[in-house]
């Protein structure tokens, strides 16, 4: 391997203060963003940026490496779980322990402060480059791979080992046992039946937008009251806080059906009745 | 251009990794908070082996995203199993260890 010296060039600094820039906004986003599923969005734009930087680094295999397993397995990983765990899982907000927010922005900084003094005090060598000017230069994958099974095969034996087994540990602790006989269709209907006291609904839930201005999804139904429904909206919707107001529709008053009936035969038997 | 100057990029994400654990509640954001952490040294290991000309670098590397893998698909096991205890998935819900 000759030292034959690395020029960088200038399309590769162009790149470099073009992406950088946005990466390191990117991660602020993970430390500042409300929502999960925001912060999972800025860790898949800062691992996609670190792929390119990879390709123009001589790392090409890496950067292929960096976007199958980063972006296509494990952020999706992370978004399948997020949708198990929820969208209203929100980030609380009061303070268990006092005065931690500070103290870890602190330590924070103290590590970013410690870790820059130590990059510009060290004295690196002269930047070396893989190809070495040949354009069969050891940053081809070949060469990768021929170390990767020449020199550290007993590693990649190991590291086969370890998926296995947190493949294996994955399955075991997200298994769940049974402990309740199976639950059946009758089952199922009979509970309901036996719950209908406690105020279940045995009937489907009204679908939202019945009697209002819009059927859209967001917005709640009205009843023949001319309240609105909550329960006709999604849940999530609902808490989400991104339910509408239902307007009644222009034109269409609210009429008190017992008023308007009040002269007819029909309500001078009800009122007999009572 | 400085080669440095992707260590330096790898150093500032490194941190705002740290502190993304250290602040944050929601138990899935800290996780990853950890996989900015690896990948910033991902990116440390890809600049040193092409400034020292070594493939090694890239190697390790290599390494370090393989057992990466491993490890979210634990914790994010974890996670869910917490979750279906606990309903919660904040960090500060997991006290009940304490003596």
């Amino acid at each position: 391997m000759t030292p034959a010296g690395l020029e960088i060039t200038t399309g590769e600094t162009v790149l470099f203060w073009v992406i950088a820039p946005l990466m390191v906004l990117a991660a602020l986003g993970l430390l500042f963003v409300k929502r999960a599923v925001h912060a999972a969005m800025c860790l898949v734009f800062v691992m996609v940026s670190m792929a390119i930087l990879y390709i123009a680094q001589e790392a090409p295999f890496l950067g292929v490496v960096q976007v199958v397993v980063y972006t296509g397995a494990v952020m999706m990983l992370f978004l399948f779980v997020l949708m198990l765990v929820g969208v209203d899982a929100s980030d609380s907000l009061t303070e268990t322990i006092r005065g931690q927010r500070w103290v870890g922005l602190l330590i924070g900084i103290g590590l970013a402060v410690i870790l820059g003094g130590v990059v510009a005090r060290a004295a690196f060598p002269p930047p070396a480059g893989l190809a070495g000017g040949d354009p069969g230069g050891v940053a081809n994958p070949q060469a990768l791979a021929r170390v990767l099974f020449g020199d550290y095969v007993l590693a990649m034996e190991a590291v086969g080992v370890l998926l296995v087994t947190a493949a294996v540990g994955a399955l075991v602790l997200t298994h769940r046992r049974r402990l309740t006989p199976k639950q059946d269709q009758r089952a199922v209907a009979d509970a309901r039946i036996r719950a209908l006291p406690e105020g279940v609904v045995l009937t489907p839930l009204p679908s939202p937008g019945v009697y209002a201005t819009s059927n859209a999804m967001d917005t709640p139904a009205l009843g023949p009251d001319g309240e609105q429904v909550p329960q006709s909206v999604s849940r999530v919707l609902r808490i989400r806080g991104q339910e509408k107001a239902a307007p009644h529709a222009p034109g269409t008053e609210l009429v008190d059906v017992r008023t308007r009936d009040a002269g007819t035969s029909e309500a001078r038997t009800t009122e007999g009745e009572a | 251009m400085d080669i440095t100057n992707y260590v330096v990029l790898a150093a500032v994400l490194f941190a705002v990794g740290a502190t993304t654990v250290l602040l944050r509640r929601n138990a899935i954001v800290v996780f990853m908070g950890v996989e900015l952490m690896l990948n910033a040294t991902n990116l440390a290991f890809v600049t040193f082996a092409r400034m020292h000309g070594d493939l090694t670098g890239q190697v390790l590397a290599f390494f370090v995203m393989v057992v990466a893998a491993a490890e979210v698909v634990v914790g994010l096991a974890i996670i869910v199993t917490i979750f279906r205890t606990r309903r919660s998935a904040s960090v500060d819900d997991v006290n009940l260890l304490r003596g």
